[in-house]
């Protein structure tokens, strides 16, 4: 056996490999990122997934593997999920200046998203744990995820669902609201964030502060209500 | 950063555990969410306690979702099969959600006799 072999499979075995993988892809990510002037279009996360796909289909290397060095990454996401309450509640003053738009801008822009998710989904002939997987993709990953599991979907096939929705959102969003209009920043911003979660809040904060601060609420909010909602939803509908 | 990360941290857990003991549909880091926002209301310094590290987590929340995106990799048969279904999905729900909620918002805002 030659060196690099061994070395290759001594890398495999352990974690580093693939963490630092992860850590130097979502920097070449963020990096184009910032080159394209924060475009929706270069996601960073997009990239760093291509980019790492890439490697382990180029390397023949499975997804397990992969993840014995990511999980520590993975594992962040249950205590950013909890961190949300921090901007929620540094925003609750506007929470109580708009209770009933937001309240009802929240219902139905949550449904409208699982229901039409679903409902294209099918008559686009998608079927079975695939599309079970559809339903919870505008909340944001964490609770996505958690969702996605407990309903019977394919988590990693969410997590792709809802990183695609907040790339189409982020894009969208601008061109589709000025045809449409709406110049309240907060309508627009709350209505971004249920939508299109972290990603759209992203984009939202880059147009208007006060459309950012009502896309974090928004995204806050639909997190709690997605996780709620859908697996009564998925209940009545599968 | 010890004591904010284990106030996130044990917030978490106490979801988790609420979460499995009492069979509930929400995610442990959801109920650990809210647990957090009631303990934020109650105790006043809290919330400058925890919000630098929150923010840390929070502004790079989006390296967090690769390991997760990756698998997709393992689904590459199911993304063959379904691609161009799942793609219409997601362009049109985001559209209509997009467009539900501001318009349910503005039309909120209105029959409650805001002026903006």
């Amino acid at each position: 056996m030659s060196d690099f072999a061994r070395l290759w499979i001594y890398l495999q075995q352990g974690p580093l490999l693939w963490l630092t993988v992860t850590l130097i892809a979502y920097g070449i990510g963020d990096f184009l990122f910032l080159k394209a002037r924060r475009s929706p279009w270069v996601n960073p996360v997009l990239v760093a997934v291509v980019l790492i796909s890439v490697a382990l289909v180029g390397t023949g290397t499975d997804y397990e593997t992969y993840f014995q060095g990511a999980q520590f990454v993975h594992f962040l996401l249950g205590p950013a999920t909890v961190a949300l309450a921090v901007p929620l509640f540094a925003n609750l003053r506007h929470v109580r200046s708009a209770l009933l738009p937001m309240t009802a801008a929240l219902i139905v822009g949550s449904l409208v998203a699982m229901l039409s998710a679903v409902g294209i989904g099918w008559l686009c002939g998608v079927r079975g744990e695939v599309l079970v997987s559809l339903l919870p993709k505008s909340a944001t990953s964490p609770v996505a995820l958690g969702v996605a599991e407990t309903i019977g979907g394919i988590p990693a096939l969410t997590a792709a669902m809802v990183i695609l929705t907040g790339i189409i959102g982020a894009v969208v969003v601008t061109p589709l609201y000025n045809a449409l209009g709406v110049t309240d920043w907060r309508a627009r911003g709350f209505a971004t964030g249920v939508a299109a979660h972290g990603i759209g809040t992203a984009r939202a904060f880059q147009v208007n502060d006060t459309a950012g601060a009502f896309a974090g609420i928004g995204m806050g909010l639909n997190a709690l209500l997605t996780a709620l909602l859908a697996p009564a939803v998925a209940h009545w509908l599968f | 950063m010890i004591w904010p990360l284990a106030i996130l941290l044990g917030c978490q857990l106490s979801g988790e555990v609420a979460s499995r003991a009492l069979g509930l549909p929400v995610p442990g880091p959801v109920i650990g969410m809210v647990l957090l926002l009631v303990l934020m209301a109650l105790f006043r310094p809290l919330p400058e306690k925890v919000a630098p590290t929150a923010q840390v987590i929070l502004g790079n929340l989006s390296l967090l979702f690769v390991p997760a995106g990756v698998g997709i990799v393992s689904q590459l048969d199911k993304v063959a099969q379904y691609g161009p279904g799942l793609l219409a999905a997601l362009l049109g729900s985001t559209l209509l959600a997009l467009a539900a909620g501001v318009v349910t918002f503005r039309l909120v805002a209105r029959l409650t006799g805001e002026r903006t």
